[in-house]
Order: structure tokens, then C-alpha cells, then sequence
């Protein structure tokens, strides 16, 4: 739908993703532990291995956390952009099909946040 | 006409009736040397339909001389209740410090918004053909001024003392959670004359005004804060002349042309949304920042929108109107709003011009017995583990900055309208690119208007992007005006605790 204007109007995003130096923006959310109160937002080179998100970034955000040190990473559950999704950690992000700003979440199963509050 | 001729056949002082006809009848004319298309660019583009600019009523009636006489009477007596709040050293009597923290949002939060909404009035009480609702809009943006103004003076009293008080216009127009309020506006200022009253006139300051200004200043006089309580008094004669403007306004445009109907439900659906996001803040004020609480964030809900909203909506299904869209969805999130909210903060204050804490155990219970359903189950474990790590000088502070929603700016915090636990996300392609949502309500704004959106100034991509300052805390901090270690931070630990303490201190030395 077009905006109700008084002459033309377009612009382009003023997010896109030539504005980030190289970087995408990736959103990583750890479900059920609220404690951290939004998904996380990082500028990523889309040439990174993810393997870089589980080993570097998410121990430390996370690492905080009392249940982050029991997370049984062979049984953590992905979703990539609302979609169910194995990642290759070796691959690239771009590879692993992360684009800019992609929403990447994940649950860690039998934790449940503090006393199963989800924080 | 026979005004005039009563007036030439008796000479006399016009009465008010008269006056008030001359003002709003007399001073509009349709124009000849140039087309009134011309004159008046912006009535049509926005679809509205008016037949008759005359059929417009304002209850008020008021003319320039009887605004001039009632406001001046006004600022006589605020002003003097400030002279003798500052030489009596009024800070003293506030319950607790930590209240300031709640003027701190309003003076960097909302007085701004009065400035927006003062140059928003001035526009359109410019822009309508009609000169009754022209006056209207010339006499509220006066207003608007006036409020922006005997806030900042009002306030400016607890800034010789306090911290975060120093630079709210700057802080405002740079300051990542100040992005909301200010986005809000924004968008209200930057639409047509119609739809920026149906924003802020009916869906602001008609639909939730009670919601934002009486939480603030019932606060204001539960806590001590006389000054407060007396601009917003000062206030609110004015108030009830905007929210009549906001009532006739709508009124007007569905009585002109039914073709203005499906339009205006747009609008009041678009302006709900965003206008209760925007009161996230006073929720969490309500329930976290006032030491002597008035009532909860969910009772207010209640008695302010279902009962008193859903009267009004029932008034106005007379001319085809419905409850906002997402009304129920606003009223499933009453149990947890605040706390999110009021977590949120605590997640990032080491970026925020005034302090949190956990609540104290009496306040925790209080929370309890006003969330009987959701604050033990949900929130109570999460404060008392921060506590607990805060206790062993572990205190929480997420490092990483949040994923932020395009339209109403806020970080994606918000959960399931119907699961609790679990975060929302809401998402839409537009030309290739992705943008993300924290409700429905949100993405269905996006939805219609997506060029507008696209343009959205989110403070979190800002940073990355390279343009606030430099990439770490400190440096945008700096570029915030934001003096670290003071402004920011826990209230444990920080130098309003440590001055309201030694106050304390001496009072208790004194009554012995």
C-alpha cells in the first residue's frame, strides 16, 4: 500500500544492509531464558563460520546464565527465520543461509529458565 | 447577518457568544486571488470528505482575550507554588529518591513530546479550512508550549540535586529508549492534518490521556512531589479543551461523509496500537518507580481503558466505529507489561539516564498480591535471582544490545499474546529486505505504509551502523550526554542514593 502523500514518495531503507560495513545483521534469542528480555542483535560478517556464534558470541552473552553451563549442544533445537534448521558449523553464515537480519533461535532441552519461569 | 445587526442597533460590549462567532465564522472567507486548493494544500490527500467546515462545534467557545485572562491566572499560581517548593527545599519531602527517577523519564520522555505536539498544533491549526477547528488547534498548540515550558521549570528544581536531569532536549533526540516516544511523534507530525488529530487529539489525548497523566501526577502527590502536582494541575483545564477537540474532531469527520469512516478506523486503530506502546513506561512507572504506589498497571487498564474506553467505543458504534483492532491483545498483556518492561531496564542500565533496582521484599509482595496470576509464576524468580547475584556483587547487566521492532522502536521484549513465556516475533519481506515486529499490531502499522517504516532511525542499528558516537559503551554514552557512573547504573551504589542518604541521615539526627 502506498503512503497517503502530497508528492512521490519512496526512500530506501535506512537499514540496508550496504550501511554495515561489510557486516549483516544477525538476531540470536535463547528461548526460554527471558532473563535476557529480547533476542540479540549483532553485525556479522556473512563469511564467518558459524561455528563463531556457538563458540564465541552465545558463551559470551549467555554465560551469565546458571543453566548455560548444562546445555547439551547435540540436542539443541534451531530455527533460522521461522523455519527449522540444522546448522553446519563449519559453513559460513551465508552458507548456513543467514541473511541480513535473520532471526536465529534455539531451545536447550530440559532447561526451562530459573525454577522453569522461563528466565 | 444578524449579529452585527444587534450589535449596531444597541452599541454594547459583544458578549462572549458573539465574540467566539467572529473569531471562528468572521475571519474565515474563501479566497479569490488564489485557489483555496492552494491556500489550504493539505485537507484532501488523505481521502477525508468535508461538506461543511461550519457544522463544526466547539464546547469551549473560548476567544483570545478569556485564554489570555485564564492561563495568566494559571501561571500566577504555578509559579508561586515553584517559588515556595525551591525555597522551602521541596526535594526533601519526596518518599524516597528514587522517585526522581520517575521525572526523569517524564522530563526526557513526555515534556519533549508537549514541544512536538505544541509544532504539530501550530501546523494544522494552520492547514484546516474551517477557522473553528483552526482556532482550536492554535489555542492547544499554545498550550503545548506552555506545558513543555512549566514542566522544564518545574522539574529544573530537582535537577540542582539529582543526576540525569542535565540535557533532556539532547537526550531526546539521541537516546536509544527516548527513540520511542520521539518515533511516536514523529510519525503523528509527519501524516496529514486529519489523521496527526486522530493520533494525538482522540486516540492520545481523548482514548489514553488518563493513562499517562494521572498515574503521573497521582504519583506526584502519593510521593511528596508538590511541584508536580501542581503543573499538572495547571494542566489540566487544558486537557479537558484537548480532549474535547479529540471527541469532536472524530465526530466531525464521521458525520461530514461516510466514506470517512473506514479511514478513521485505520487511524484509531494505527493510534491505539502505537499509543499504548507507548505507555509501556507508565506501566513500569506505575508498578516499579513510585516508592508509594497508587494502583497497579493492570487496575488502571481496567478502570481507564475497558471500562471508560469501552463506554466510548459503544458511544461511537452509532457511527459504524468499532473497538480498536488488537484491544484484547493490549488487555491479555495487563498481568505482565510492566515487568518486562521494568526487566528490560534493568537489562540495559548501564545505557539509561536514570537507575533501577530490584524492589524491595514489601514491594515484591505488593506486586504479588496485584499479579496474583502471573508475578510469582513468571517475574518473582527472576528478581530475586538478580538480587541474590546483585547481593554477592554479581549484578545483571546484559552486554549485547537488543533486537529492536521497525514500528514502534521498542526492543522485542514483548511475548505470545497467549503464551507468556515465549517472545513474539513478528516478521514481513518487503523489496528483499527483512523487518522484524512486536506484534501484530505493529506489523499490521508497517503493513499499510511500509515507505514510511523503512525509514525508521533504530538506535541499536545506528550504533552499528557507526553513527552514534563509536562502538563502545563509553563513547556512546558521551555522544547520549550521558555522564557515566552518575546518570547511569544501578540506584544502589549511586550518587542520589548516597546524597538522599546523608539527607536522611540528618533528618533522623535532627528529630532525636
Amino acid at each position: 500500500m502506498p503512503v497517503a502523500s502530497i508528492g512521490p514518495y519512496q526512500f530506501e531503507s535506512r537499514d540496508k544492509v550496504s550501511n554495515f560495513h561489510g557486516n549483516q545483521l544477525t538476531y540470536l534469542h535463547w528461548e526460554e531464558h527471558n532473563m535476557y528480555c529480547a533476542a540479540l542483535a549483532y553485525p556479522l560478517p556473512p563469511t564467518m563460520p558459524f561455528r563463531a556464534i556457538v563458540e564465541n558470541l552465545l558463551p559470551e552473552a549467555y554465560g551469565y546464565h546458571p543453566e548455560w553451563a548444562k546445555v547439551k549442544w547435540d540436542q539443541v533445537t534451531w530455527m533460522l527465520d521461522g523455519r527449522p534448521f540444522i546448522p553446519n558449523l563449519d559453513a559460513s553464515l551465508a552458507e548456513n543461509g543467514l541473511g541480513h537480519k535473520s532471526v536465529v533461535r534455539f531451545w536447550t532441552p530440559g532447561l526451562h529458565g530459573i525454577g522453569g519461569t522461563a528466565t | 447577518m444578524s449579529i452585527a445587526d444587534k450589535s449596531t442597533a444597541k452599541p454594547r460590549k459583544l458578549g462572549l457568544k458573539e465574540r467566539y462567532a467572529h473569531l471562528t465564522r468572521g475571519l474565515g472567507w474563501e479566497t479569490t486571488y488564489q485557489p483555496m486548493s492552494k491556500v489550504f494544500p493539505f485537507t484532501d490527500y488523505e481521502g477525508i470528505k468535508i461538506h461543511d467546515w461550519d457544522k463544526w462545534q466547539d464546547p469551549f467557545r473560548l476567544t483570545m482575550d478569556s485564554y489570555w485572562k485564564f492561563q495568566a491566572e494559571k501561571e500566577r499560581k504555578l509559579y508561586a507554588v515553584i517559588d515556595s517548593f525551591a525555597q522551602n527545599n521541596g526535594h526533601l519531602n519526596i518518599t524516597d529518591a528514587r522517585y526522581v527517577n520517575a521525572i526523569k523519564l517524564f522530563l526526557t520522555g513526555v515534556s519533549p513530546l508537549e514541544y512536538s505536539a505544541h509544532r504539530g498544533y501550530a501546523h494544522v491549526g494552520r492547514h484546516f479550512v474551517g477557522a473553528g477547528p483552526r482556532i482550536a488547534c492554535q489555542m492547544q498548540a499554545i498550550d503545548e508550549l506552555r506545558h513543555a515550558q512549566t514542566q522544564i521549570h518545574t522539574i529544573s528544581h530537582y535537577n540542582k540535586f539529582f543526576d540525569g536531569l542535565h540535557d533532556a532536549r539532547h537526550m531526546h533526540d539521541h537516546v536509544w529508549y527516548l527513540s520511542v516516544p520521539k518515533s511516536f511523534f514523529e510519525d503523528a507530525c509527519s501524516a496529514g492534518p486529519f489523521e496527526f488529530l486522530t493520533a494525538i487529539s482522540f486516540s492520545f489525548e481523548y482514548v489514553l490521556t488518563s493513562l499517562l497523566f494521572v498515574p503521573f501526577m497521582s504519583g506526584a502527590a502519593y510521593n511528596g512531589d508538590m511541584a508536580t502536582v501542581t503543573f499538572g494541575f495547571s494542566a489540566q483545564s487544558d486537557e479537558a479543551r484537548h480532549m474535547t477537540l479529540g471527541l469532536e474532531i472524530i465526530k466531525f469527520m464521521l458525520e461530514q461523509d461516510e466514506g470517512n469512516v473506514p479511514i478513521v478506523q485505520r487511524w484509531i486503530d494505527k493510534w491505539f496500537w502505537r499509543g499504548y506502546r507507548l505507555l509501556t513506561i507508565v506501566a513500569m512507572m506505575m508498578d516499579y518507580m513510585l516508592p508509594k504506589r497508587v494502583m497497579s498497571w493492570a487496575e488502571a487498564w481496567e478502570i481507564y481503558f475497558e471500562q471508560g474506553g469501552g463506554a466510548l467505543f459503544e458511544d461511537l458504534s452509532r457511527y459504524g466505529i468499532r473497538m480498536p483492532k488488537y484491544h484484547e491483545v493490549a488487555s491479555k498483556e495487563k498481568g505482565r507489561l510492566s515487568h518486562e518492561v521494568w526487566a528490560t531496564f534493568y537489562n540495559y542500565t548501564q545505557a539509561t539516564a536514570f537507575h533501577t533496582w530490584i524492589p524491595e521484599k514489601d514491594e515484591l509482595d505488593w506486586l504479588s498480591a496485584k499479579y496474583p496470576e502471573t508475578f510469582d509464576q513468571l517475574y518473582r524468580p527472576r528478581f530475586e535471582y538478580w538480587k541474590e547475584q546483585s547481593d554477592q556483587g554479581k549484578r545483571f547487566y546484559n552486554n549485547v544490545l537488543p533486537q529492536l521492532c521497525v514500528t514502534c522502536q521498542i526492543p522485542m521484549i514483548f511475548t505470545e499474546p497467549d503464551d507468556p513465556k515465549t517472545i513474539c516475533f513478528r516478521s514481513t519481506l518487503y523489496k528483499g529486505e527483512r523487518y522484524h515486529f512486536c506484534s501484530d499490531g505493529c506489523k499490521d502499522i508497517f503493513l499499510y505504509e511500509p515507505e514510511k517504516y523503512i525509514q525508521s532511525w533504530l538506535p541499536v542499528h545506528q550504533i552499528y551502523q557507526g553513527n552514534c558516537g563509536g562502538a563502545t559503551v563509553p563513547e556512546v554514552l558521551n555522544w547520549y550526554h550521558m555522564s557515566l557512573g552518575n546518570d547511569n547504573m544501578d540506584y544502589q551504589g549511586s550518587p542520589d542514593e548516597t546524597l538522599w542518604n546523608e539527607w536522611t541521615a540528618d533528618r533522623h539526627k535532627s528529630a532525636i
